[in-house]
């Protein structure tokens, strides 16, 4: 008696694969696989004093202009999309060549205007070129001063070297609030 | 001539499948770990825009959804909606709905939380620039327009 005690019957593992499937499905369906990617924007506070921008000299800001037609105006010339980024590079890399473009990197101003008829597909397409643009501009600047390209430095141990590169190209992207130009 | 045959010889033998629960787990926890609970139902149709500048959000927790896009419910027209955690909202529910969810945060968590803007690419930016002042009123300055990423060129 006591020896037939001893021998577990064996259990019977069929059905952990049809549990285990329908563990599987549920996870399927309740879950999503993306993560959210975006474009970071930092908004001023509100206050009552005019913006930075307006106090500037014309040459340090570079106004770009995207109506309700969805087109692009830079610096009161029509442009296409595909030229914004080479001539914001220029802008923030003129330091004081071209009389028409800012003085000083640490100056360079873009100053982003939309009309309320603007689409959101246009005006996130603008803002990509134009911090596409900074960060042509700061990789380059890091590439040429440290060898290692800006995405690449390292938060924790090269502090130092990232606070550089920002305090050489300041990402000053200011977003106007927003008028009718031509309603429709 | 069927001396050599034996009477079962077409039945196949069983094939083992025990590792089959092990393959199972594997697949279900590849799936919970790379995946995230789907916690809101989505009201409105959001074609996100593409971008190549795009950045991870860094944590889940830290993030506040405000949705814009045109509802999929058809009867309920096509100007686009705003949808502020499931329901359907205006410009002026903005702040209460940030206030609110900031209160249930951590109090030293509040300067990093990041408003995710989907919005649906056909959206007007009247209404954008109409949530970004809202923001701005309750000193939720961290935005970010969600964007699909595009390969570079």
């Amino acid at each position: 008696m006591g020896k037939r005690r001893r021998d577990i019957p064996e259990i019977n593992a069929g059905s952990m694969a049809d549990i285990a499937f329908l563990l599987l499905v549920f996870f399927l369906v309740t879950t999503t696989m993306d993560i959210p990617t975006g474009l970071q924007v930092a908004m001023p506070p509100i206050s009552e004093t005019p913006p930075e921008s307006s106090q500037q000299k014309k040459r340090e800001v570079l106004e770009v202009l995207v109506n309700s037609a969805d087109l692009l105006l830079v610096e009161g010339d029509v442009m296409s999309i595909d030229k914004l980024k080479q001539k914001c590079k220029d802008h923030l890399t003129n330091e004081g060549r071209n009389p028409n473009l800012s003085s000083k990197s640490t100056k360079a101003i873009v100053s982003l205007k939309n009309d309320r008829g603007t689409s959101y597909k246009m005006y996130v397409q603008v803002y990509n070129e134009l911090t596409a643009a900074y960060n042509e501009v700061r990789d380059e600047y890091s590439m040429r001063t440290y060898g290692k390209s800006y995405s690449e430095l390292s938060p924790e141990r090269e502090e130092n070297k990232i606070k550089d590169v920002k305090a050489k190209y300041p990402k000053k992207l200011s977003e106007a609030e927003p008028v009718n130009i031509g309603v429709k | 001539m069927s001396k050599f045959k034996k009477d079962g010889g077409r039945t196949t033998p069983a094939i083992n499948t025990s590792a089959l629960p092990d393959i199972v787990f594997m697949l279900l926890f590849f799936f919970m770990v790379a995946t995230k609970m789907r916690d809101r139902e989505m009201k409105i149709r959001t074609k996100l825009p593409q971008a190549t500048e795009v950045e991870k959000l860094e944590k889940k927790s830290r993030l506040h959804y405000i949705f814009v896009g045109p509802p999929l419910d058809e009867t309920l027209g096509t100007s686009p909606r705003i949808q502020l955690a499931d329901a359907f909202a205006t410009v002026d529910d903005i702040q209460t709905y940030i206030t609110m969810e900031n209160a249930k945060k951590d109090e030293a968590e509040i300067p990093y939380m990041t408003t995710s803007l989907k919005a649906d690419e056909t959206v007007k930016m009247g209404v954008v620039s109409d949530i970004k002042q809202e923001l701005r009123k309750v000193n939720a300055l961290k935005l970010s327009y969600t964007a699909a990423k595009a390969a570079k060129d």
